[in-house]
């Protein structure tokens, strides 16, 4: 077996070494009646890397890969392009094979990156400090709405209907569980809510996205001024974090803690995960933060270094007083996602908003031309909502079967939402050319 | 001339150990890595919210972002380059064919919200993952979701959560209480605690095992699970599991098993044989996906039939088409389920990777490498007890535990030790856990090691023990020496934390 080291007589003068006749001798421990004699049956033997490299990529053969195809995909995942240099430079195995920087001494490169990440995720939002990153943006939404039951020492969040349902749902579940109350807004495209009247005196925060579900731009500032009058906190999810290279950033509009979902930037769709969450807020609430932060301190010769720092919130000094359970974050995602962002800099990354916004706006303009085809959105970064004639997980899966991955049915997201079932949510990157916007229009203009 | 490796360079860098200043303190405003085409011009559909001011972000060309990220990349120790022997992190090699395997565009390249028809290999990777998960440990269910361990943890717990309060012991002056034996890792009971469950800790016997009498004791009406980890962290396996999955069966309650030491038995051992209801996998442990610098990890949950029905969604399900996800509670075998944790389907990347790693070995080689990283950490043991102290005696499982008992009046502590450890070129080991130790050093060398490198690890260890004895504590305060940064000061980053790059005025501002 090509990955392990011992020969028959390394483990022999090993085992004599130890003083036992055979490795079987070493589990003595274990209750005879669990013991396996044998490597379980019904699973192959170990084989070559030919024939698992076949094996895998049949499997990955029975997937419509989203390159190959004109794919207008989003809601919470976006198809971008990756610089080449990311993938070579994260997979440098000084950062791939290393573990959680506890050891400061030895893991400078990786604390340096994050004390950068951080800067950059704070920078992009609007926000004073960020931490290391979280699993995703769901389940950053979940933790920040924690945080803000902490803050404030109340135990109801609010959340408006154009919050991505996962967040919603991931959030919703450890409020069932650690016993919080959730009001949540309905999910309508054509309503603008009044969030601010759903604020009550046990409102620890309001949760709002932006864009939207749907892809409609908010003004969050008058929304923050209620919150904070209330001595409730807002917090923001951004979903497609490329927005904000050409929106105000929610700490700019009064947000007290801004969740983000970081993959568009730097790394690849992959099905759904591995991502990485961003998690920003205000200085005053840095100790209630969920998650690793890196700070910048000095070794014994004086020199700038850093290390891993306000661990007494965590669980393994804290135990059951942490602030989380978290152990880990997304390190190799948000390394990235920071080298991503390190060589698209100001004017690249203005650039890739801009292209975003001008072919989503391109894109829009065309679909409305389509008989039947109703753009919903007077505002939108990326992706957009738009009516069908009718269901509209059928047509996509009509359009699916001619290549074509149109957009995501609302009608997935949200089971229980008949009135939902019309909508697909359309998005467009600087990947999207010209012919796939014609590919689009001409297959629905048949299709419908 | 006389001139000392020490005599200072006019940069302050040593040859191949390059100073390297932040990405922030590098290149030019105007200039980027990236090449994009000027933006068709088009009337914004902003709304009134367009942006303002510039982030701040600097500009560097492709080059310079090569060398920032390489240079930082050369002040870090990893798996490649040295042994790693970090006790209950289970830093075993990362095969490059994994990472080769995740980036096919078949998987990398999928959007979550594909149609099911154009996903059927992502569903059947998914579905064939879950069952080497399920015949590896004996479990008839398994929720692939949690993005981690500590999710994996919180998923489990949900799941027992969801069952007690199925049968209405959930909610009130129901099953309460959690028992956490002392040695857990800090995980447990912070996952406990934030599901509203109270902390009971159960103290260890002598052989560094659950103290069987004292966890009977405190069985009762209002216990809702015993959370215990087996081989456990002082790296022994759990010789009475099997009679503590009955007392709790017994009581009422349920057992979740920390399956973060799940590599040392993988194929020798199956825990649904140990009557346990639930314990999440570290694939970034057991199956080698990559650590990464602190993530992402992936911790699927295998279930008992007592929790299936409650585990989260999205899942993997055989119906009349084929393979498909279930993704809504209420429905399609999820009536009961807790609901979503997580975005989207779980870390499929990650799947990937473990599904690549068990592939090459095989049944066969599974067993062969949980032998193997046992056979090593008895071996680090053999070859280590005379000098160093073990508090309980082997053989021990994948990972062996000493305490600071042979520093005594050395004046040289665990910590002082693990530095002097990277001078030498290894990463230190895991230190001060298991709590139930003084000054636990806790050792796994994994079965990535061979014979040449445990021999020198061990003369090593061996060296450095008798220079502590011998008195030269004063070398041991120092160290390291030779890494890119000497000892950091912890404390003033915790006091005044400084958590991220201010430009120069802003942070002559901030300081007045």
């Amino acid at each position: 077996m090509r990955y392990l080291p011992l020969t028959e007589p390394d483990r022999q003068a090993m085992l004599a070494a130890i003083g036992v006749g055979s490795v079987d001798d070493l589990f003595e421990d274990v209750p005879k009646t669990a013991w396996l004699d044998a490597p379980i049956a019904d699973l192959p033997n170990h084989q070559g890397e030919i024939e698992v490299e076949r094996a895998m990529t049949a499997m990955a053969g029975e997937n419509l890969s989203a390159d190959s195809v004109p794919s207008f995909l989003g809601a919470g995942a976006y198809r971008h392009h990756v610089p080449a240099t990311v993938d070579h430079l994260i997979q440098r195995g000084e950062f791939l094979t290393s573990y959680t920087p506890y050891q400061p001494e030895v893991t400078q490169g990786t604390l340096q990156y994050l004390f950068e990440f951080q800067t950059q995720v704070a920078l992009l939002t609007g926000m004073d400090v960020a931490n290391a990153s979280m699993y995703d943006g769901a389940t950053a939404c979940a933790e920040a709405v924690m945080m803000a039951n902490r803050a404030t020492r109340r135990e109801r969040a609010v959340m408006s209907g154009g919050l991505h349902p996962h967040y919603r749902d991931a959030t919703r579940t450890l409020a069932h569980f650690t016993g919080f109350e959730v009001s949540i807004g309905d999910p309508d495209p054509m309503v603008d809510e009044d969030l601010t009247a759903r604020i009550d005196d046990n409102t620890s925060c309001v949760v709002v996205q932006n864009p939207d579900l749907f892809g409609r731009v908010h003004d969050l500032s008058a929304l923050a001024d209620a919150c904070h009058a209330k001595g409730a906190l807002l917090i923001v999810a951004v979903t497609e974090v490329v927005s904000l290279g050409l929106l105000t950033p929610p700490g700019e509009m009064g947000a007290d803690i801004v969740v983000a979902e970081g993959q568009s930037i730097g790394n690849p769709l992959g099905y759904g995960g591995p991502h990485v969450g961003l998690f920003a807020t205000r200085d005053k609430l840095v100790r209630q933060m969920p998650g690793r932060l890196c700070g910048q301190t000095v070794d014994t010769e004086g020199r700038r270094g850093f290390v891993l720092t306000l661990s007494t919130r965590e669980q393994h000094i804290r135990r059951e007083k942490a602030t989380s359970n978290i152990c880990t974050n997304s390190g190799l995602c948000a390394l990235a996602f920071t080298i991503h962002l390190s060589l698209l800099g100001e004017q690249g990354f203005l650039r890739l908003a801009e292209t975003n916004h001008a072919n989503a706006v391109k894109l829009a303009d065309m679909l409305a031309a389509v008989p039947g085809v109703e753009v919903l959105n007077d505002s939108f970064f990326n992706e957009f909502a738009v009516r069908l004639p009718g269901p509209a997980a059928t047509i996509v899966d009509r359009l699916a079967e001619r290549g074509i991955l149109a957009g995501v049915p609302a009608g997935r997201l949200f089971a229980d939402r008949a009135n939902l079932a019309d909508l697909m949510l359309v998005t467009a990157t600087e990947l999207t050319t010209e012919g796939d916007m014609h590919a689009l229009c001409d297959a629905l203009r048949e299709a419908l | 001339m006389g001139y000392d490796r020490n005599t200072p360079t006019h940069t302050g860098n040593r040859a191949l150990d390059i100073e390297e200043r932040l990405v922030f303190e590098q290149g030019s405003p105007g200039q980027s890595g990236v090449d994009l085409p000027p933006p068709a011009a088009v009337e914004p559909r902003l709304g009134a919210v367009a942006r303002r001011r510039t982030v701040g972000l600097p500009g560097l060309s492709e080059p310079e972002v090569v060398r920032h990220y390489t240079r930082l990349s050369q002040k870090n120790l990893g798996i490649d380059t040295a042994m790693y022997p970090l006790g209950s992190c289970t830093m075993k090699h990362n095969p490059r064919l994994n990472e080769k395997m995740a980036r096919l565009p078949g998987f990398a390249d999928l959007h979550p919200m594909q149609p099911m028809s154009t996903v059927r290999g992502a569903l059947r990777l998914i579905d064939t993952l879950a069952d080497w998960l399920k015949m590896l440990t004996g479990m008839p269910a398994v929720a692939m979701s949690p993005g981690a361990g500590a999710h994996g943890e919180l998923c489990g717990m949900m799941a027992i959560r969801a069952a007690l309060e199925d049968r209405g012991e959930g909610q009130g002056q129901g099953r309460r209480r959690v028992l956490v034996p002392e040695s857990a890792h800090g995980t447990n009971p912070a996952t406990a605690a934030a599901l509203g469950f109270t902390v009971d800790p159960i103290p260890a016997d002598g052989r560094g095992r659950v103290d069987l009498a004292a966890f009977r004791a405190k069985l009762g009406p209002d216990v809702a699970a015993i959370m215990l980890t087996n081989p456990n962290t002082c790296g022994l396996f759990e010789s009475d599991i099997i009679e503590i999955a009955d007392a709790i069966h017994e009581a009422g309650g349920l057992f979740y098993c920390d399956g973060a030491n799940f590599n040392a038995i993988v194929g020798r051992v199956r825990p649904g044989d140990l009557g346990i209801d639930a314990m999440h996998i570290n694939l970034h442990k057991t199956f080698s996906t990559p650590h990464g610098g602190g993530g992402p990890g992936s911790g699927p949950v295998v279930l008992s039939a007592a929790l299936a029905p409650f585990a989260p969604v999205p899942s993997v399900v055989h119906g009349p088409d084929g393979l498909t996800l279930v993704e809504h509670v209420g429905r399609d075998g999820a009536e009961k389920s807790f609901g979503r944790m997580k975005g989207f389907h779980g870390q499929m990347g990650m799947f990937v990777r473990a599904l690549a790693y068990m592939l090459s070995h095989g049944a066969d080689g599974l067993r062969q490498a949980s032998g193997d990283a046992v056979l090593n950490a008895n071996y680090v043991m053999a070859r280590l007890q005379d000098v160093m102290s073990a508090p309980f005696a082997g053989p021990c499982m994948h990972e062996v535990l000493f305490d600071d008992h042979f520093l005594h009046d050395t004046g040289v502590s665990t910590l002082d030790f693990a530095k002097a450890m990277m001078d030498e070129g290894f990463h230190p080991m895991t230190m001060y856990f298991p709590l139930v130790v003084h000054g636990a050093m806790l050792i796994e060398p994994t079965e990535s090691e061979s014979r040449e490198t445990l021999d020198g690890f061990v003369a090593t260890m061996r060296a450095l023990a008798e220079r502590a004895k011998a008195g030269d504590a004063e070398y041991f305060h120092g160290a390291p020496y030779h890494t890119p940064r000497r000892r950091l000061d912890e404390t003033t980053a915790a006091r005044k934390p400084i958590l991220r790059w201010r430009p120069e005025p802003e942070t002559k501002a901030a300081a007045e």
